[in-house]
């Protein structure tokens, strides 16, 4: 068994260093936005994990075609780590997105485009491990869940637009918003500050997780590998 | 079979092979003089498959029964479930129509895979030598010609039931882009799930997601013109329609290689 690198050691540390410091920026340093109090500070986290659950949609997608061209079980390992982490960080935003919508929209869900379309992005994915779950043979497994990523990232921006179509409430922070949209706020420096950290401390945060999570799929394999060598 | 098929089966048999003799050289070579035009020899094996099926279907009647009794069902459940009166029937018949037909689109895509893998043809179609795009293609059309059937036949029965014309060009050319989509995703998923253990139970789950902007699209255009709005109003979903059917069939036509491959 290989030993855990010194480097993840060390960005661990440097991960939960930077998270405390995060937190301590949403809660200290950010102000208080002036119409909605303190509940828009969950803005600056929601926003961050939503994020990270669209690179490492991006992520596993850009493995799925990497594997398909390489046909290297590394990139497949990757795919799925990149699923699971996004997977867990769209419905972390999702559930601090409704922690925020039930006093500034007055109700937990609407069926406003980017809901919509994050809920069904989390059944494409859920699609895909059950894909995955069905299928013995691991090249297989490995070159249908690399089909499967490609396929569901193509028809996310397309379920976006689809339901966009429709009008939106949903604030648009960064850019121009829509008429109509509910719990706009214009950001101070502090604020923008605040939020550019969130999203780097975030992505790191990614990072390390991916890394975890690549191992501990390598040493499934490992295992899997010497139980077929036991069987045998 | 009757008389009549194995007689005509008899005279395709007949008929290859007195088409061997002339030329005066095994059928292999023959395919590789034909690659001279490689189109049109794409083309012919793409129609061989879609012949293929048209004709097991029109012996057996099994797919087309089973979907259009299983489509009829499903809007008489909806005539219960949602009381579909007059004044409802305006805004939820698209509606119910797509779902209708996504519900029975996904039970003959389902089948129709189905058949291939448990009498071992996959892997005789697998073993000729075509290109691999012309068996995604040549089961997708196939695919696609079921599915009209069935909405052709669907679309004056609810006429008649619910007392709406369902007849305008519009309409049946949203139905048209709609079902390109659907089947272009549908046919290559479904032959994805006829190799997993849960097959029949998996390609719903796989499918429905990621077709869900082809369903919305088309449910908003149809209704944009069973309502007579203004073309100005329905050509955003026509064009998302005709942007997810070039990209979804460009995206299929790609990676069907690697789902077949052994």
């Amino acid at each position: 068994m290989q030993a855990k690198p010194r480097l993840l050691t060390i960005l661990d540390i440097v991960c939960v260093i930077l998270m405390i410091i995060a937190t301590g920026m949403v809660f200290l340093y950010a102000p208080e936005e002036a119409v909605m109090g303190n509940v828009q500070r969950v803005f600056y986290f929601h926003v961050s994990a939503a994020w990270v659950g669209m690179i490492s949609f991006l992520v596993a997608a850009v493995a799925g075609i990497a594997y398909l061209r390489t046909a290297r079980m590394k990139w497949d390992i990757v795919g799925l780590a990149s699923v699971e982490i996004g997977m867990v960080f769209s419905f972390i935003a999702v559930v601090m997105g409704s922690i925020w919508a039930r006093p500034i929209w007055n109700t937990w869900w609407t069926w406003d485009p980017r809901l919509t379309t994050v809920t069904i992005m989390l059944l494409v994915y859920a699609a895909y491990l059950m894909l995955r779950a069905g299928i013995d043979d691991p090249d297989r497994r490995a070159r249908f869940g690399a089909v499967y990523t490609i396929l569901g990232f193509l028809s996310v921006p397309l379920t976006f637009f689809s339901a966009r179509l429709f009008r939106t409430i949903h604030p648009v922070v960064i850019g121009t918003n829509q008429p109509g949209s509910e719990g706009a706020f214009d950001m101070t420096p502090r604020m923008l500050q605040t939020f550019l950290f969130s999203l780097f401390v975030f992505t790191i945060l990614y990072a390390d997780l991916l890394w975890h999570r690549i191992r501990l799929g390598e040493l499934a394999n490992k295992v899997e590998q010497l139980k077929m060598k036991v069987m045998s | 079979m009757t008389v009549d098929q194995t007689i005509e089966n008899q005279d395709e048999a007949a008929h290859l092979e007195s088409e061997t003799t002339e030329e005066g050289m095994p059928i292999s070579v023959q395919t590789q003089k034909r690659e001279h035009s490689p189109i049109a020899s794409f083309l012919g094996s793409v129609w061989a498959i879609v012949w293929k099926d048209l004709q097991a279907e029109l012996r057996s009647r099994e797919l087309i029964s089973a979907m259009l009794v299983f489509a009829l069902l499903v809007i008489i459940i909806f005539n219960f479930a949602l009381e579909l009166d007059a004044r409802t029937r305006a805004t939820v018949t698209s509606g119910v129509l797509w779902v209708t037909f996504a519900f029975a689109g996904t039970l003959g895509l389902n089948r129709s895979m189905a058949m291939e893998k448990d009498r071992g043809c996959l892997d005789g179609l697998l073993l000729a030598p075509v290109d691999r795009s012309a068996i995604y293609f040549g089961k997708a059309i196939g695919n696609l010609v079921f599915m009209l059937i069935v909405e052709i036949i669907v679309l004056p029965v609810y006429s008649i039931l619910y007392n709406t014309n369902l007849f305008q060009p519009g309409l049946i050319g949203v139905i048209l882009l709609g079902s390109i989509g659907y089947v272009a995703v549908g046919t290559l998923l479904s032959s994805m799930a006829v190799e997993t253990r849960t097959r029949d139970v998996l390609l719903p789950i796989l499918l429905f997601p990621v077709a869900i902007p082809v369903l919305i699209a088309s449910v908003k255009a149809s209704t944009g013109f069973l309502q007579g709005l203004e073309m100005s109003e329905i050509t955003p979903w026509l064009n998302l329609l005709i942007v997810y059917d070039i990209v979804f069939t460009a995206v299929a036509f790609m990676v069907f290689d690697y789902i077949v491959e052994e």
